[in-house]
């Protein structure tokens, strides 16, 4: 192919002087613009990745309250009741409605507030104009919006947690009619319409998120990022934010119906209804409606979930192995293969409702290929560590942490998308330990990964190697110990979403396997403060980072330890090559950052990049001299 | 200059790139369509699940079915004013396009009310009554959104804003509203074929 243009300039490379850079230089605002109603992406993203830690940290220990009950039935939670008064029974028991809350608001806080808005919205808005050389987001407004959503969704979903009826109760999937008639449960009440305000609020900021991440990477890459330089990481938030984009819009029409269903008394979803032998007036309505439209939403949400996650630790991975990512153009065809089959699947969460076997042999078949894209991941993962000179930092080892989960938990996968073995698992504890696996513990170790990884860009410091270890290894060991033993639960027919076993003679047994779980569960929440104390601590008194720590390729370790607004103090770097290129043979170093031009590494340049230096030689008119 | 000091540096390529606003607004028309598709394909599950009530379509959405057609012809006129700098037929076209606009939400109104003097109710009856208020709703919401787009461009050109070297704010106007009119002949159209 012909070789493109030459360029002859001065000393520094990439640097062409242009002077309406500097007009982006920002004059430091207030208080209130600077931390606030900031439109920085970087304040953005730690706005987001402060309120996902709050939440994290909440959802935890709902999970932890629920475990305890079920793990030790026969426990006096009197302790409990300065913090949730009324909600421990005068027996000392947690009461049973409130039980179904907890289960329903750890899922839809982990789910949404800290998976998704949490992991996406920290690092889409961190990595994405760092990565690819941008001065912000394509608009700062827009993202500045996206989080003030997301916070007034956020308030209004913990307001709910102290109704005096309880939050929503109808588990995180809000199935109607349970969710849909307050004379059900109590979570139907106050507490369902406060949950429905709230996620029309957050599928509006996710909408604007998704919206500005992919117009900016489209638009606003710097010169010579092409699509096929761009590291993974931003690949993998655009696929996010695509899916995105095409599935919350379906989240709120069953929001916006459900609304109507239980406010205004239409019957989309309810029919033919008997409370206390007195008959609804609602006719006509399907409430198999909602789940496919639920569906159709909450299945991309498991991608959306997981691959920003998959993303990060592929970069993490290939930093810290010191060797390109094996089969880059793999792990693109593979998210874009992910990406797609995710809306095809749905009906798999719904095999025992009824549907045509037919139908369920041809959902099944589209979900058992999802393992082939996975599965060629894995493969990557694993090559790209084969024979790496890995470094163990521990951002690293939560990356692996990472590839290990998405296997085991991706293997029940497997399992569970036979329509006929469904039918014994479906709704059982071997779905808690599938998804919490594949989904939950991956895309949070992912999220992990990234704060150890991207931590000294964020905040200029160093979190501490040794507290990093400590908390990975327990949360590793943790997390597997609370949720291996669910799958032996879960086979032996143990139904997810119940308040206690012990009234049936059926599930007498594995009391002590679920107290073993339930005293991992606390060990592993236990863990991690240590992290948060890493955390804080760090941000203020940790060591103090240098400009590129890890020896890493990408454009965001060319900006200064405390990145101001608009990244780049001079001009935004060019881009020659791709972020891959560790331990390349005959390079002085181990790693050639992504704004070296091959001019400069004659020593390590295949053939084919040779080419494109090439021209000068020919004495073409090409070549540029500039004069500075 | 000394060449020794020289470098000899491949050119890096500018990558692809739009005006991210034009994008940014089509990626939001993208998300409009996925709420209306799902309210479609919601539509025609339930309609195949049986007990569906059959009613006669307001006449009315015939006529705002005109008008937003013919708005939509108006704003291509401004909009081709615009690129030939003709200033004044911009406006005409503009404010044309506004009232349209405008006419074309009280029609939907209006329909409702034929609606419910027809007995056919928004709650307390058969879900397909309750979609048509819905999907009609959903797209009056839209056009609101549309019509304070049309307001917006509507200030500009009589503030001279909008020429053809100012053509961003005109463009997306029209490809927005142009959007909006294909939207509502394609709801219109389909709940006249599923019935």
């Amino acid at each position: 192919m012909a070789t493109t243009d030459i360029h002859v300039h001065s000393a520094v490379h990439g640097h062409d002087d242009h002077g309406h850079d500097h007009e982006h230089e920002h004059h430091e605002g207030n208080f209130w613009t600077k931390y606030i109603f900031s439109e920085d992406h970087k304040v953005i993203a730690k706005q987001f990745l402060i309120t996902g830690i709050f939440w994290a940290l909440l959802g935890g220990t709902l999970s932890v309250i629920f475990r305890l009950q079920l793990g030790f039935p026969d426990m006096n939670l009197e302790w409990l009741k300065p913090v949730l008064g009324g909600w421990i029974t005068p027996e000392g028991k947690l009461d049973p409605e409130f039980y179904l809350a907890l289960v329903t608001m750890h899922g839809t806080i982990m789910v949404f507030f800290v998976l998704t808005a949490g992991l996406s919205g920290t690092f889409s808005n961190f990595l994405i104009p760092l990565q690819i050389g941008a001065r912000d987001m394509a608009s700062g407004f827009m993202n500045m919006l996206s989080y003030w959503f997301f916070f007034v969704s956020s308030v209004i979903m913990f307001t709910s947690l102290f109704l005096q009826d309880g939050p929503a109760g109808g588990g995180w999937v809000i199935y109607p009619p349970l969710s849909a008639l307050p004379q059900a449960i109590k979570g139907s009440g106050l507490g369902m319409t406060m949950w429905l305000v709230s996620m029309a609020l957050f599928i509006v900021s996710s909408l604007l998120g998704g919206i500005n991440y992919i117009t900016t990477i489209i638009n606003m890459r710097t010169k010579g990022m092409s699509f096929t330089r761009m590291p993974l990481t931003i690949w993998a938030f655009f696929f996010t934010a695509i899916i995105g984009l095409l599935s919350f819009p379906v989240l709120f029409s069953a929001a916006l119906l459900l609304i109507f269903d239980r406010s205004f008394g239409t019957s989309f979803f309810l029919s033919d209804i008997y409370i206390g032998g007195e008959a609804l007036p609602n006719v006509g309505g399907s409430p198999i409606l909602f789940q496919h439209l639920f569906w159709f939403l909450g299945h991309p949400e498991v991608y959306i979930v997981l691959l920003p996650a998959l993303g990060l630790s592929s970069e993490i991975i290939a930093t810290n192995s010191r060797k390109p990512i094996f089969g880059y153009k793999a792990m693109i065809g593979s998210m874009l293969f992910i990406g797609i089959l995710s809306f095809i699947v749905w009906a798999h969460h719904m095999f025992v409702t009824g549907m045509n076997p037919f139908l369920g042999s041809i959902f099944m078949l589209l979900t058992l290929i999802i393992a082939v894209p996975s599965a060629v991941k894995i493969f990557n993962y694993v090559t790209t560590l084969w024979q790496g000179n890995i470094r163990f930092t521990p951002g690293m080892l939560f990356s692996i942490g990472l590839v290990s989960f998405f296997l085991t938990g991706g293997i029940t996968g497997v399992f569970l998308g036979n329509s006929a073995l469904d039918i014994q698992l479906h709704d059982t504890y071997f779905v808690v330990a599938h998804f919490h696996l594949v989904m939950g513990s991956a895309s949070f170790f992912g999220m992990m990964a990234g704060v150890y990884h991207w931590f000294p860009k964020m905040f200029g410091r160093m979190m501490d190697d040794r507290l990093g270890y400590v908390h990975f290894w327990i949360t590793f060991i943790g997390v597997y110990l609370v949720f291996f033993p669910m799958h032996y639960i879960g086979i032996a027919g143990f139904p997810r979403r119940y308040y206690s076993w012990t009234n049936f003679e059926t599930f007498s047994g594995f009391a002590d396997l679920n107290m073993l779980v339930s005293i991992a569960a606390v060990a592993t929440l236990a863990a991690q403060f240590i992290f948060l104390f890493n955390f804080f601590y760090s941000i203020f008194r940790g060591r103090v980072a240098s400009e590129n720590p890890w020896k890493s390729n990408t454009l965001e370790w060319t900006t200064p330890v405390n990145v101001g607004h608009g990244n780049w103090p001079g001009a935004i770097p060019n881009v020659y090559r791709w972020p891959y290129d560790y331990s390349k043979p005959g390079a002085k170093d181990d790693y050639i950052p992504q704004h070296i031009p091959f001019s400069e590494t004659p020593e390590s340049n295949l053939p084919s990049e040779n080419e494109q230096i090439k021209l000068e030689s020919n004495g073409s008119g090409a070549i540029v001299v500039d004069k500075h | 200059m000394n060449m020794a000091e020289l470098k000899i540096v491949e050119e890096a390529k500018k990558p692809l790139s739009m005006n991210p606003k034009k994008f940014a607004l089509w990626l939001f028309i993208v998300s409009v369509c996925m709420i209306f598709a799902s309210m479609t394909s919601a539509y025609i599950v339930r309609q195949a699940e049986g007990n569906w009530q059959i009613f006669e379509l307001p006449p009315l959405f015939w006529i705002s079915s005109g008008l937003i057609l013919v708005s939509s012809i108006t704003m291509h006129w401004a909009y081709l004013a615009a690129k030939r700098d003709n200033l004044e037929m911009v406006k005409v076209g503009m404010s044309i396009t506004t009232v349209l606009g405008i006419a074309f939400l009280v029609a939907q109104v209006m329909a409702w009310g034929e609606l419910v003097e027809n007995n056919v109710y928004f709650t307390g009856g058969n879900p397909s009554a309750s979609f048509v208020y819905v999907l009609s709703g959903l797209h009056g919401v839209h056009i609101v959104g549309g019509v304070a787009f049309l307001l917006i461009t509507l200030i500009a050109t009589f503030r001279f804003q909008v020429h053809s070297k100012n053509m961003n704010l005109i463009e997306m106007c029209t490809t927005f509203w142009h959007f909006l009119d294909a939207l509502w002949l394609y709801l219109f159209v389909f709940l006249l074929i599923n019935r």
